[in-house]
């Protein structure tokens, strides 16, 4: 059975409330940080129902009197016990999630969303190319890839971040990077003494890796401006539009393609994405502010 | 016209029985009504409550009632508000929490209950619940506050004999006569023969009520008046807008000098999305109170011409009055055709009525149209 239709069958069983915006009750099992300014949550459901997401999807997290923030799923889409999220600290709600402590209460409304579709590069090679914080809404995929790591061919991790210490989930870069047939490559913006990798953006790492342009699917995740450069050198090596994946961010109050915000032309990010196949954006993806 | 027969025509008589029949049903009767100055909807107990004799004047960035020389109890068109303030009301409570130690509890909001009967329902109006309907009925999500409030619904509408100076429902094919989605439909028809109404009902529930009330057939003759008034409200439009490709048009067209003129003169107040009667984005609120041990949390209108709209914490993907102006625009004429299968746009006039500086949709669109750069 394959992830999909596995989940298919657990979301079915493991609907917890019938009006989506009232959020579910969940424990904070575990809270650290990851670098200096992006932390990681393990969270259970008080209910004790599993939590079936698939890989790319997202939840609202929400903190008691403060509000929701929309937050992708970052851990292992075949353990559904608990779930992690990795959030960078930016906004009110993410600073006060970063303050709670094991033990805590927080409301979740999900999975919502697209996925990344991992079964579609059976047998292929893939190319993720993330950076900073988008390596969190790939691990999933990762992970289900790698659980089935026969099933595909060579796997390329391009990964950028701004400097060494802002690297995420960098033992697992380490064992990922040790089995056959797998390259990860890292470049930062900013490096010190202390660094031996590559400085430099994202794109720079494309002249160390061979494409089998006609056997390769992309999946792409950070800011817009890197998305759209690391767009560009697949297609001009002969990756096809339709095998590039990429993840879309906008503002998210309700997540269910009622509240307006996330829109994006004709395409609601919230249930329409947030991973969607690159030729379905094109037209919109390079106009400024739409 | 298979139902002419089941036409029936009454007096003001009628329309009075009907409020008072509705009323004993416990509906909430909700009609058009005169309040600071302007003609919205609010809750009244009989047709003396109605503004009978008033009309509306409206143009682009204008709008004022005056008395008519008649009684007409509908002879106007739309004012400010629309039905959606039932429906999707500008502020709801979604629920409440209140702190237990270190976790805390949800308690959902009451569902409300409220049976609505509209009464006074423009065409224009009607296509813009429906389109609200697909909108907050679609094929993933249900919202249960507007779901409840729809099926319980008792809908009476009137169709349009004069058209206002902003209003272009030919163009969106959304009037001035409504076909279906109604329980009863009025005409109202006065003239030198007299003053009367035709009624006919468009659903079970509308025709059981029709029963009820005093009424008589209506006449070949009173049948071909109702009609001329509905044919000359269609005959004088005061707008057109040429809907022909306009997906294409307005989506090929996002670079267009006309954006910046529009946002030259947009003031991105909001006003055109507050009156609009199909526009649904929302806000979500977190109220406290001063202990910190209870919360509430809101749904409230907003609007994709506020800056906090596309604001995320990082940064804000559409600061400039362009975009804004552009997102509203193109999602009314054209992207909402893809998410929903219909225009946004029922043509009720209200956002080149109510815009503080006239900023016209349908001129807006021609201009891109009569000179498209793609």
């Amino acid at each position: 059975m394959t992830l999909t239709d596995e989940t298919k069958l657990l979301t079915e069983e493991s609907k917890v409330t019938a009006d989506p915006m009232i959020p579910s009750l969940f424990t904070i099992k575990k809270i650290f940080w990851e670098t200096d300014d992006t932390f990681t949550i393990e969270i259970e459901s008080q209910d004790k129902v599993p939590f079936n997401f698939m890989p790319g999807q997202f939840n609202m997290l929400y903190v008691f009197g403060l509000g929701e923030s929309a937050i992708s799923i970052c851990s292992d889409p075949y353990k559904n016990k608990t779930i992690s999220h990795t959030i960078h600290r930016v906004g009110n709600v993410t600073t006060k999630l970063s303050q709670l402590k094991k033990g805590d209460t927080i409301g979740l409304r999900g999975p919502f969303g697209s996925h990344w579709d991992v079964d579609k590069f059976i047998g292929k090679d893939v190319v993720i190319i993330v950076g900073g914080i988008g390596l969190a809404p790939l691990r999933p995929a990762i992970y289900s890839i790698f659980r089935n790591r026969k099933k595909f061919n060579r796997v390329i991790i391009l990964y950028g971040a701004r400097t060494a210490l802002d690297l995420l989930y960098r033992v697992e870069l380490e064992q990922w990077s040790k089995t056959k047939n797998v390259e990860i490559l890292t470049t930062i913006d900013r490096g010190d003494s202390s660094w031996r990798g590559n400085i430099g953006v994202v794109t720079n790492l494309f002249s160390y890796i061979k494409l089998d342009a006609m056997n390769t699917y992309s999946m792409v995740c950070g800011p817009e401006i890197m998305m759209k450069f690391s767009i560009e050198e697949l297609l001009k090596r002969g990756v096809a539009e339709k095998n590039i994946f990429l993840t879309m961010e906008r503002n998210m109050k309700c997540a269910i393609g009622f509240c307006g915000h996330c829109q994006y032309s004709s395409k609601f990010i919230c249930k329409d994405g947030p991973v969607f196949n690159y030729s379905d954006i094109k037209d919109i993806f390079n106009i400024y502010e739409v | 016209m298979k139902d002419k027969k089941r036409i029936r025509a009454a007096n003001r008589t009628a329309i009075d029985a009907l409020i008072s029949l509705l009323k004993s049903q416990n509906y909430l009767t909700i009609a058009p009504a005169i309040r600071d100055g302007a003609i919205t909807y609010d809750e009244i107990e009989n047709t003396s409550n109605l503004p009978a004799g008033w009309t509306d004047i409206q143009e682009a960035g204008h709008y004022t009632i005056k008395k008519r020389n008649d009684n007409a109890l509908f002879g106007y068109n739309v004012g400010p508000h629309s039905w959606k303030k039932f429906l999707f009301p500008p502020k709801l409570q979604l629920f409440q929490a209140v702190k237990d130690g270190r976790t805390f509890e949800i308690k959902p909001a009451a569902p409300d209950k409220t049976k609505y009967a509209f009464i006074g329902v423009k065409p224009c109006e009607l296509a813009a619940i429906k389109i609200q309907d697909r909108v907050f009925n679609n094929e993933d999500f249900s919202e249960p506050n507007y779901s409840l409030l729809r099926e319980r619904i008792f809908i009476v509408t009137t169709n349009c004999t004069q058209a206002g100076k902003t209003c272009f429902c030919v163009s969106m094919n959304s009037g001035p006569k409504a076909d279906n989605g109604f329980d009863l439909s009025i005409t109202e028809v006065i003239n030198n023969s007299g003053h009367f109404f035709t009624i006919e009902s468009g659903s079970n529930k509308g025709e059981e009520v029709l029963s009820m009330l005093e009424t008589e057939p209506a006449s070949e003759e009173q049948i071909a008046m109702a009609e001329e008034g509905i044919k000359s409200a269609a005959d004088n439009m005061g707008r057109m807008l040429e809907t022909d490709g306009i997906k294409e048009l307005l989506l090929n067209n996002m670079e267009h000098p006309q954006w910046n003129d529009a946002a030259s003169r947009c003031l991105t107040c909001a006003n055109c999305t507050m009156v609009c009667p199909t526009c649904f984005c929302s806000n979500i609120e977190d109220i406290n109170d001063i202990s910190g041990e209870h919360t509430a949390r809101w749904r409230k209108w907003d609007s994709c011409f506020s800056l906090d709209y596309s604001k995320v914490a990082g940064g804000n993907f559409r600061t400039s009055p362009k975009a804004r102006y552009r997102q509203w625009m193109t999602h009314k004429l054209a992207a909402w055709i893809d998410q929903f299968g219909t225009s946004g746009c029922v043509g009720c006039g209200r956002c080149i009525t109510w815009c503080p500086v006239g900023i016209d949709i349908t001129k807006e669109v021609k201009a891109i149209k009569d000179n498209p750069v793609n």
